[in-house]
């Protein structure tokens, strides 16, 4: 199965946590994850944002559990960059 | 995340500390002053048993504690489900497994356990003399006057707190704390003497 190197997530989240420890959460999840986060907008109650994370192997089930738990929820997925993963023993 | 990070993170969001502390500090008084209100009547009604004044004081203490705690939970429970609705209803998404959602069922109990403990702990604390006497530690002032002595000490205590909370001067916080105990007081004394 192809892994996934990048992506971009339009992101609608609570004021709490903030930005960076937002950030700072999704980061932690795996060391080689890079995360960019943009505030595009800011609301009475809310923020909407955009994440980008970088990494050799990213596993989006993880970042939108983590995004959830946070309160937050996953408007979009607006890029993708997929490269073809090296064949097995088993092909 | 460990669990005590996973706690940390639930307080911070909750904001529970900073209300427990208000609460803490707001019935903490409550008890406070009605256990001086209680001995102050007892000391100007003249002799009472002192195990009628340590049931009395305790009465009241227990109705504090359970009043507190009632209250705020009762409270707490119906402003966090507000709370929560109001943002389930911006992010258009149920919060339940969020951390939102277990922050709201966990801190009405949190500050409801310090609405309630603190009027009762504070009110335990200032009757000690009473059963301390009462058990045959004699207190050199009298059990009574020890008792509205450690009023007093509460109260300023509390005040001092209060101070260092707001970063104005502990001293005059402390020393603003004793003199509502003291106009309390005055006002005791004026109806009891009349009564």
């Amino acid at each position: 199965m192809a892994i996934v190197k990048r992506i971009l997530l339009d992101v609608l989240k609570p004021h709490h946590p903030g930005s960076l420890e937002f950030a700072q959460t999704l980061a932690d999840l795996d060391p080689g994850y890079r995360v960019n986060l943009r505030v595009e907008e800011v609301d009475e109650n809310t923020e909407s944002i955009v994440v980008v994370i970088e990494s050799e192997n990213i596993r989006f089930d993880e970042i939108d559990q983590a995004i959830k738990k946070m309160g937050g929820t996953i408007h979009s997925v607006d890029e993708v960059d997929a490269e073809g993963s090296p064949p097995t023993a088993a092909d | 995340m460990s669990l005590i990070q996973n706690i940390r993170s639930l307080w911070k969001l909750s904001q529970a500390g900073q209300i427990a502390r208000r609460y803490f500090v707001t019935n903490g008084f409550d008890g406070a002053l009605t256990m001086l209100g209680i001995l102050l009547g007892f000391y100007t009604g003249g002799d009472t048993s002192l195990r009628i004044v340590i049931n009395a004081c305790l009465g009241a203490a227990i109705a504090l504690g359970i009043s507190g705690f009632t209250s705020a939970y009762l409270s707490e429970t119906e402003e966090r489900k507000k709370e929560l609705k109001e943002l389930e209803e911006s992010l258009v998404s149920p919060l339940e497994e969020s951390d939102y959602g277990r922050a709201s069922q966990i801190t009405p109990w949190v500050i409801a356990a310090v609405n309630g403990l603190s009027p009762f702990l504070i009110s335990l604390f200032i009757i000690m003399p009473l059963w301390l006497d009462k058990i045959g530690v004699a207190m050199p002032l009298g059990p009574l006057e020890t008792g509205i002595g450690f009023s007093f000490l509460t109260i300023l205590f509390l005040g001092i707190f209060l101070g260092r909370i707001s970063g104005t001067f502990w001293l005059w916080s402390g020393l603003r704390a004793v003199l509502i105990g003291l106009a309390t007081a005055g006002i005791i004394f004026l109806i009891s003497s009349n009564s």
